[in-house]
């Protein structure tokens, strides 16, 4: 137990990481950008890959009238996600603690698991709902209109995880640091689970 | 039967195959057949890149060119000495002071030069040099932003040729005089030229960090002309050589009368032992007025000065600094090997090619082995300095370079072609046809320590055909040589913009890096600047205007103007908000007495307009900028010069 406890701590400490490394990045690249565009979402705020590619961003999308990148105030999230994540790993270390001490069984781990990854799809659902508006909520003065085959607008969502082509660009959307980071986190807390279940039941055996 | 039959076919297939391959590259046999397919060896697929820069001198253009090696594309064109209705270079408020002279604002050049910065005799890739000879002038160019940076005006001078050559770390880039003058300048009889004229070579210092130059100091040397000079590198370095011709300082007829000598001279300078003497207080600070250009990367602005003095050394008042060696006859270039041992001398007029020796020429000034003296500077003796002679390799040698192994190449002018010779040997390796009449040659890196001796290119004075004719006059041309092997092999001819004298080249490794793609917005420090639509505003001062005006994909903030009236002096400061590499917008005003701009991401510039006429008048981008380019239009209003308009602006007011 006191091994699956250590490794439930390395778990949970391992979301920290979302503080310096990007959660999530997507890129743009096109012909004509022989250096892609990209922006790295953190769990504070949108950055660019580059230094400039907000803005660059920004000024493609204004003939197909989108958004501007929001900025860390205009997101509830970017200020909601940092105290999520702080307050999942000062969980994840407290259940690791007491697990060590014996004071929580194993099964805390588990618990755990869930309630993050119940908050992490909570988390992808509200992600992808605002790429949904950012790519098809248009300014109605849009100078640019493209429809779909059926005469609906079209949208410039970008995938919530893959590969996709909007017009000329290659956009591809992946976890970057931060988000493996965390997803190794998550797996090592499965596994501290798994641990101490194995040596709970050798112990009742 | 059918064996045989089969077999001749085949040999017969092979054999057209070689000898069509034969004909068609023209190839020294070097390597085969099969090895020589010269197009591919200068083809550069879409989305790679160049191994080499090359720059070009543009002559009487003022400005150099960029080419790519091997492929012979050329990149861009860099206003130095010129306006350049382009990009508004001498045009725009900042960058009219680029082009201020103690002869007032002069609008070309002719430049002929460039040599790129070194540090331990290696090219650097920080700057490049650049001479201009009517109005003498040496330039100091980015290379990591491609734009001149610096100009500064050369007093006593004229005629700035023999320049603008850097030492070893960058120490000094000089700029000798072709013609001698009166020093200082005066109203005199020309035929008393003689013993009466002086010719200046001045050492410009570089500021190591900046790359700031300065006239350090300028010796007064005899009444010659002083055609072309290189440094001494490695064991020579501290040296400097000039060639000169019309040491009959002859003032008329030049074309004879210059040419009566069966030698003149290769000046040596020990430049270290002049600036000692400088450092402890040598030479005199005599009255000049000389402008000094600097521009600005941050405020995007240029300022002029104009400098009062200079210090000028009489080369007697330095014993053992400046001696003389007897060269035949008129040499035109002056170059040195790697090594700094040998210092060709190209007569122009002469059968054979001399080439002095270092070495030797140390040894005859420390043995004091004086041929004779002219004006107090002595002469040292032919036969003492010299170090051999390539015989009868051709007619009219002009310029030498370097391979790096120990091979030369010099161009012959009136036989049109470059000759391949071995130092120490003498003797000539090989010969290739310049199908032109032949002019400067290059080597990357072929003017430092480290020649990278892959390729070699030829530029060319008179370009009677090869390509398809465009009138009585054509662009000159440039030949590209593959030099790796034994043999030259032309790969390549490519035009050249302008008339090119001497080229700079190098690996395109160290520039590439470090090129800028844009100017910070933030770091902008142009008093007129607007970094961003607020900023925009219209302020009348008197009769001047000033619109501070934004661009940005795809509009001008603002876009509206009224309030001007005729007689009004308007500026208009351009700012490109944009953030992204090469998305430059344009600004041109209908009526423009000078010229459109171009304005870079980041970069603020400023056109004056002074309307004449009432009306609404248009503005727009004159840089295609976006699929709304079109659209990047404005207007401004004109009232009557005694209307009551107010000023006005706005952008997008109407809509909705």
């Amino acid at each position: 137990m006191k091994k699956a406890s250590i490794i439930m701590i390395i778990g949970s400490l391992l979301l920290l990481g979302l503080f310096k490394f990007p959660l999530w990045n997507i890129m743009l690249g096109a012909p004509q950008y022989p250096d892609p565009l990209g922006m790295n979402i953190y769990i504070d705020g949108i950055k660019g890959v580059s230094e400039f590619d907000l803005q660059n961003i920004d000024g493609l999308n204004h003939y197909i009238g989108m958004k501007t990148i929001p900025k860390a105030g205009e997101m509830w999230e970017f200020s909601m996600f940092p105290k999520v994540i702080f307050g999942m790993a000062l969980l994840g270390i407290i259940i690791g603690v007491l697990g060590f001490l014996d004071k929580v069984s194993y099964k805390f781990f588990l618990g755990w698991f869930i309630l993050m990854s119940v908050l992490g799809i909570l988390g992808m659902y509200d992600f992808n709902n605002w790429l949904v508006d950012y790519g098809g909520n248009l300014d109605p003065h849009a100078i640019i209109k493209v429809t779909n085959p059926d005469g609906s607008p079209m949208s410039y969502k970008p995938p919530l995880i893959g590969f996709k082509k909007l017009l000329n660009f290659d956009v591809t959307s992946l976890p970057h640091t931060g988000g493996y980071l965390m997803f190794v986190g998550m797996s090592l807390t499965l596994v501290a689970f798994w641990l101490g279940r194995k040596t709970s039941v050798k112990k009742t055996t | 039967m059918k064996n045989i039959i089969t077999s001749s076919i085949a040999m017969l297939v092979i054999l057209i195959g070689f000898t069509s391959c034969n004909k068609g590259n023209n190839s020294g046999g070097k390597s085969g057949a099969l090895a020589s397919n010269v197009a591919e060896r200068v083809y550069v697929a879409p989305g790679e890149y160049d191994s080499h820069y090359a720059f070009l001198s543009g002559g009487y253009s003022g400005n150099v060119t960029v080419y790519g090696l091997p492929s012979g594309r050329m990149f861009k064109e860099i206003p130095v000495f010129s306006q350049f209705p382009t990009s508004g270079y001498g045009y725009s408020e900042e960058t009219k002071p680029m082009l201020n002279t103690s002869h007032g604002f002069i609008p070309w050049g002719d430049a002929h030069h460039p040599d790129i910065s070194q540090s331990k005799g290696e090219l650097d890739g920080r700057w490049l040099f650049i001479n201009e000879n009517n109005t003498p002038r040496i330039a100091r160019l980015s290379l990591t932003t491609f734009e001149t940076e610096e100009i500064i005006e050369v007093p006593n001078s004229a005629g700035n040729h023999s320049s603008s050559f850097v030492t070893e770390n960058t120490e000094y880039v000089v700029a000798g005089t072709r013609f001698s003058v009166p020093i200082p300048q005066r109203d005199m009889p020309i035929k008393d030229y003689k013993g009466n004229f002086q010719g200046a070579l001045s050492f410009i210092s570089v500021a190591p960090e900046t790359g700031n130059m300065d006239i350090k100091f300028q010796i007064l040397m005899p009444g010659f002309n002083y055609d072309l000079s290189h440094p001494g590198r490695g064991k020579s370095h501290g040296w400097f050589f000039f060639t000169t011709y019309n040491t009959e300082e002859a003032s008329t007829l030049l074309e004879v009368n210059a040419s009566q000598n069966d030698k003149d001279f290769i000046a040596a300078i020990n430049w270290k032992k002049i600036e000692d003497y400088v450092n402890n207080g040598g030479g005199t600070m005599i009255p000049a007025n000389y402008a000094h250009n600097v521009y600005d990367d941050e405020t995007h602005t240029a300022t002029s000065t104009m400098k009062k003095e200079v210090r000028v050394v009489n080369p007697i008042d330095v014993p053992g600094a400046v001696y003389f060696i007897p060269t035949p006859k008129s040499p035109h270039g002056c170059d040195v090997d790697p090594s700094g041992e040998y210092i060709v001398g190209n007569g122009k007029l002469s059968a054979n090619l001399t080439v002095h020796s270092f070495t030797k020429m140390l040894d005859a000034i420390e043995k004091e082995k004086f041929a004779g003296e002219a004006y107090g500077i002595p002469i040292l003796n032919f036969e003492d300095v010299l170090a051999g002679v390539v015989e009868q390799p051709g007619l009219g040698p002009l310029h030498t370079e370097f391979d790096g192994k120990g091979n030369a190449y010099t161009t012959f002018f009136i036989s049109s072609e470059v000759v391949k010779w071995k130092l120490g040997t003498w003797e000539v390796i090989d010969r290739k046809p310049t199908y032109y009449s032949v002019g400067h040659l290059t080597i990357p890196g072929g003017n430092s320590g480290k020649p990278q001796g892959k390729y070699m290119f030829a530029m060319n004075k008179i370009t009677k055909d090869r390509y398809l004719p465009t009138g009585p006059e054509m662009e000159h041309s440039a030949q590209l040589y593959d030099i790796s092997g034994d043999k030259m092999e032309l790969l390549l001819d490519f035009p050249t913009h302008g008339e090119p004298h001497y080229a700079a080249a190098m690996e395109a490794s160290i520039i590439k890096e470090q090129s800028q793609k844009i100017y910070k917005l933030a770091d902008n420090k142009h008093p007129y600047a607007a970094k961003s639509d607020a900023d925009t505003k219209v302020v009348r001062e008197g009769k001047e205007v000033h619109i501070y005006l934004t661009t940005i994909r795809s509009h001008f903030s603002p876009d509206n103007i009224e309030g001007i009236k005729v007689g009004d002096k308007v500026y208009f400061h351009v700012t490109n908000l944009e953030q992204d590499f090469d998305v430059p917008h344009g600004f041109a005003v209908i009526g423009q007495n000078n010229s459109e701009l171009l304005v870079m991401p980041g970069q603020t510039k400023t056109s004056v307009w002074e309307p004449k006429q009432v009306g609404v008048w248009p503005f727009y981008c004159t840089d295609f900028c976006s699929a709304l380019h079109q659209e990047m239009q404005g207007y401004i209003r004109v009232s009557a010069a005694d209307s009551d308009t107010p000023i006005k602006w706005s952008l997008g007011e109407d809509i909705e």
